[in-house]
């Protein structure tokens, strides 16, 4: 039942061109800084139309188990097992159980899905995602009447994950969606980039894509997926609720209380490239907008 | 006195302060090569804008570290303090001045990011605290204040360098540890001043 949606983000789109040209002006001034600009601006023209390379891809990741700096996922997330890979379906569902991965999404279509990706601490790339619409997982273990949520959790595995070691959060790490946004067709379970088996800093063997949301609400190496009547526990929005909400939809127009979300760096456009403007629901409105309608997107952010 | 040191001061005199500038200078230019070349990963604006805070906050810390140094180990780096310092400036003015036009880029931006980011605001306030003290940083600006009321402006440092730390403790995402480990060596810095004006005041 896959295809529901088609994928409309080509190179081309990856940054509407006239967003990009008028989307900075360089300070006059400050002449030492200044003077390399002009050197840097070509080329990130160039880059701005294209996804994210893999190196790009999979060595700028936030994924705490493995530690605070970017670089981090990287370095220690070769550590990690990835197969065999069970996860642990509960909660409202006609089908409980641990399922081994090739069991759960066997026989399932993958797609291929180039979404902007934006992260809450205002950078953003494009990857180029191989995945199953959750839809599909979600009607092949039965949704049960009055579940209203699906929960997640990536697997806690102390002896694999240095990151874990620190209290940065309450581990495991936990995130959940509505079960409208859950089974909304640009909503993917990745399993893939560019083709090839999805690395372990990106989330392997499998993690969530929910690309109008900021990038921590697409949970990683997921271990239990679980149907919920009540909104469950999300790490960060239960870490830090004033910053973080449950709903953490791209919004150019709500800020984070410590940053603007208004603009973002885009990963790989260069030291002189500045922001470029934040879309939207990361560029996605007319697809995922009805699905808050009548909701005042301040009060849920 | 806790370990002795001092047989490096004789070496040590040999060594010009100017080399603090030199080092400092090539140092700043090295990492903004980098961070023009692919040299510090694929996002080089936060990147370089961090490494720049860092060795800022770093090198800050050192100045305070100086006179106490003396007193526990009896290394004397007294010669190097306002090098030191004046470079420590240098890259808080580089952190500034990549926050400013790599980052945020429009005025208006950078306007409403130091009025509305309690952190950023912070940051600036140290930022500012600083000027004065680089820019009384040498023989003239000492004759003309006299020492007791050089030294007295100079102890804005230690608040400096407060505001720089908790501006550190505020940007990072949930509980991190490093800037707490600054944080508390800050701390134990200037509990060991307050110490030593009590005892001298006794
Ligand atoms: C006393 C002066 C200052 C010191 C010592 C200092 C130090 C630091 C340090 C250590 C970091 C974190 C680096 C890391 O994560 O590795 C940082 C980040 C940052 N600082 Fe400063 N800072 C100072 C002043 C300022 C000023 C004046 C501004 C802007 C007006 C500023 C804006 C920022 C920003 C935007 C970040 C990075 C936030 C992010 O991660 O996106 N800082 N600073």
């Amino acid at each position: 039942m896959a295809h529901r949606w088609k994928n409309d983000l080509s190179i081309a789109d990856a940054t509407p061109y006239a967003a990009y040209m008028n989307r900075r002006q360089i300070m006059a001034g400050a002449a030492g800084l200044i003077g390399a600009t002009a050197l840097g601006l070509g080329r990130a023209t160039a880059q701005e139309l294209v996804p994210n390379s893999w190196d790009e891809i999979t060595s700028y990741n936030n994924y705490y188990e493995f530690g605070t700096e970017k670089q981090d996922p990287r370095r220690n997330a070769g550590r990690l097992t990835t197969s065999p890979w069970t996860i642990e379906v509960d909660g409202l569902v006609d089908n409980p159980g641990t399922y081994d991965l090739a069991e759960l999404i066997g026989g399932l279509e993958v797609e291929e899905r180039i979404y902007r990706f934006r992260c809450v601490e205002a950078w953003s790339m494009v990857i180029p995602w191989n995945g199953i619409e959750l839809a599909d997982i979600l009607t092949r273990v039965g949704v049960q009447e009055g579940a209203n949520y699906v929960a997640f959790e990536t697997v806690m595995r102390p002896d694999e994950m240095p990151g874990l070691r620190y209290p940065v959060l309450d581990w495991p790490y936990r995130e959940g969606l509505r079960l409208d946004e859950a089974m909304h067709p640009l909503t993917i379970m990745a399993t893939g980039i560019y083709g090839r088996p999805i690395p372990n800093q990106n989330g392997a063997p499998i993690r969530l894509v929910v690309p109008w949301k900021y990038g921590f609400k697409s949970i990683k190496s997921i271990s239990r997926i679980t149907l919920t009547r009540d909104e469950p526990f999300a790490s960060w929005n239960r870490a830090n609720p004033r910053e973080y909400g449950f709903y953490s939809n791209v919004n150019p127009e709500v800020d984070h209380p410590r940053w603007s979300q208004a603009t973002e760096r885009r990963v790989g456009a260069g030291l002189f490239a500045g922001r470029q403007p934040t879309l939207m629901f990361n560029g996605y409105e007319a697809e995922v907008a009805s699905l808050y309608a009548g909701m005042d997107l301040t009060a849920y952010y | 006195m806790i370990v002795d040191l001092s047989r490096a001061n004789a070496p040590l005199r040999r060594v010009p302060s100017s080399a603090i500038y030199v080092v400092s200078a090539f140092w700043a230019a090295w990492l903004f090569y980098l961070a023009a070349t692919g040299g510090l990963g694929v996002e080089p604006i936060e990147a370089l804008e961090h490494r720049y805070g860092l060795l800022a906050l770093q090198m800050l810390i050192a100045v305070l570290a100086i006179t106490p140094l003396r007193q526990f180990t009896g290394l004397s780096l007294l010669r190097f303090r306002r090098a030191l310092g004046v470079s420590a400036f240098g890259f808080v003015l580089a952190h500034f001045l990549v926050w400013a036009i790599l980052d945020v880029g429009t005025w208006d931006a950078i306007a409403a990011d130091i009025i509305k980011r309690p952190y950023v605001t912070l940051g600036m306030a140290g930022f500012i605290l600083l000027i004065p003290l680089a820019l009384t940083s040498n023989d003239y600006a000492l004759r003309r204040l006299g020492a007791i009321r050089w030294r007295r402006l100079h102890q804005l440092g230690y608040l400096a360098t407060l505001f720089a730390a908790v501006h550190f403790i505020w940007l990072v995402k949930g509980l991190q540890f490093e800037p707490l480990i600054y944080t508390a060596i800050l701390l134990f810095l200037l509990s060991l001043r307050l110490r030593s004006r009590k005892s001298r005041a006794a």
